[in-house]
């Protein structure tokens, strides 16, 4: 992978000046480099991984199979535009599964609000034909990034 | 009353205490320490390996191996100096298993040095081996190395040191604390001054992984080396496996066998939990080594830069993961300056004359660390030098 894609997929607090050091570069082939991966699409944003059991937000994750018809002229694709112009979906995948089309992920501050969604948005959509969701009830890991790892440092001076 | 002093030999009685130790031992209980001092990896061991050495108790290998160690292990020793560094060594004759590359070590120096033999040692360099030579009362010849020879050893400066009286010479490249490695041809140079004599080389590769840039040149591949050679390696710091205690020596088969003799009084076997785990790093652990490297290289970059940034302009180091940093433009001696840098701004670095007098004027920086953990060491050492100027 390019290494300002992958310090950033790493880590999106570096800032322009960490990462030119880190890479040997200037702060300015950082800027170009981060400016023509954007206009090509190929760097879509940067987020923070939140912890939020340990803040006072309410925040539910739920993923969600549906099942679906794929529609004559544009197969999933109209139907996944549905989906995901809803702002409560935070991810949404065509998947390989025997089982189901879609996977929805949908965050939201409770279940009812999460269950409401999925009963008075995604399932009237139309060409879906059944819901199943899964509601997360602890997050171990998310993006490469352990919830509960601790961070103190044993290591001993030893020579 | 019983008085212990009395009881100790005068080999214990006379060994002087680590000049790290010493240093070390000031941040003991101190809050907010923000420490560049460890000479270990920041990295846990990759899980494949721990689970491997969990399997290996959970499956009842909790006995003595063969005092050489497991021949898996051997064998994959075996292969991966000659997968990695194009040398080849018997696993049953020439590879023996030990409790750390300290270990090692120790039981080569004791393998070869009686009273009065010599032993060239380049300094600045880690801590342990003239207190060994000096408890065989083996002479340690230093043989001082310079920042304008990038803390090399020089075919000059070691034909300076070199004579019939020697017997063994250390090679502890890639440098702790120096970062400064040898290559091919500053190898070949020594090798023509070394090959006139009948010294022995104990090359310490430890940190033969640790090369950014360059691949590792190990001595013993040079023409005529081999039969002359202890290569030294081991687990810690490629496969961050420092709690493992967990080494290793390839070298000529009457050399190991003479080690070997030492190690079966002294230690028995290297722990056989450590073996099964070691064996799983080297079967699979490439691509560890290839990740947790591309990692110091960024922070080394980043700390190189940083401290040039705040004016603290240090060589670029090549190998391992230290940076030796120039001090010796503020008045303050490296003790001084490391002294009042935790004092005044609570930040650890390890004063360059614990790695021998010729480090005067310099220090160890560690980046075995997170990145910001070394962004606000280099702010509190930026605060530090703004204060002395």
């Amino acid at each position: 992978m390019e290494p300002i894609l992958k310090l950033l997929s790493e880590n999106c607090l570096y800032s322009t000046k960490d990462m030119a050091a880190m890479l040997d570069m200037t702060e300015e082939e950082i800027e170009e480099k981060i400016s023509a991966y954007k206009n090509d699409g190929i760097l879509l944003g940067c987020q923070a991984i939140i912890d939020y059991d340990k803040t006072d937000v309410n925040h539910i994750t739920a993923f969600i199979e549906l099942k679906v018809n794929p529609q004559p002229d544009r197969g999933f694709d109209r139907i996944a535009e549905n989906i995901y112009r809803y702002p409560e979906v935070m991810s949404l995948y065509l998947m390989s599964s025997s089982g189901y089309d879609l996977l929805v992920t949908v965050e939201g501050a409770t279940m009812k609000e999460i269950a409401y969604f999925v009963a008075r948005k995604l399932a009237p959509i139309e060409g879906v034909v059944s819901t199943s969701t899964h509601f997360v009830l602890k997050k171990y890991k998310s993006k490469g990034i352990i919830h509960s790892s601790h961070t103190v440092d044993e290591r001993e001076n030893c020579n | 009353m019983f008085n212990c002093q009395n009881a100790l030999s005068e080999k214990a009685r006379s060994l002087k205490p680590s000049g790290i130790r010493k240093f070390f031992d000031m941040l003991t209980g101190r809050e907010g320490v923000i420490s560049l001092t460890v000479g270990q990896p920041d990295f846990a061991t990759p899980w494949h390996i721990r689970d491997a050495g969990i399997d290996s108790i959970a499956d009842g290998h909790t006995f003595y191996t063969s005092n050489r160690g497991t021949p898996e292990l051997r064998r994959e020793i075996s292969d991966y100096m000659s997968r990695r560094f194009g040398l080849s060594y018997c696993p049953e004759e020439e590879v023996l298993v030990t409790v750390g590359a300290s270990e090692a070590i120790d039981l080569a120096i004791r393998a070869l040095i009686d009273e009065d033999d010599e032993v060239i040692i380049p300094v600045p360099s880690f801590v342990c081996y003239s207190p060994l030579v000096e408890m065989c009362k083996g002479r340690v010849i230093l043989c001082e190395t310079t920042p304008e020879d990038g803390f090399k050893l020089t075919p000059e400066k070691l034909k300076a040191v070199i004579s019939e009286k020697t017997k063994l010479i250390i090679l502890p490249y890639p440098s702790n604390p120096t970062g400064a490695i040898l290559e091919r041809d500053e190898l070949s140079a020594l090798c023509e001054v070394i090959s006139s004599t009948n010294a022995v080389v104990l090359s310490d590769e430890i940190y033969a992984e640790l090369t950014y840039g360059k691949a590792h040149t190990s001595i013993a591949t040079l023409p005529g080396m081999k039969e002359r050679t202890i290569v030294i390696n081991g687990f810690s710091k490629a496969y961050a496996m420092t709690g493992w205690r967990l080494g290793f020596s390839c070298a000529p088969e009457e050399l190991t066998e003479a080690m070997f003799k030492i190690h079966q009084y002294a230690i028995m076997c290297a722990p056989t939990v450590s073996q099964y785990a070691a064996t799983e790093a080297l079967r699979n652990g490439d691509s560890d080594i290839e990740m947790m490297k591309e990692e110091y290289d960024r922070r080394r970059k980043f700390l190189t830069r940083a401290l040039s940034d705040i004016g603290l302009p240090c060589r670029t180091p090549e190998g391992a993961f230290y940076v030796f940093m120039k001090l010796s433009d503020y008045g303050l001696s490296s003790e001084e300056f490391c002294e009042r840098l935790l004092e005044e701004y609570n930040v650890a670095i390890v004063p360059g004359t614990a790695f021998g007098d010729c480090g005067e004027g310099y220090a160890r920086l560690s980046y075995a660390y997170s990145l910001d953990h070394l962004k606000e060491a280099v702010k509190r050492i930026e605060k530090f030098v703004r204060s002395l100027s």
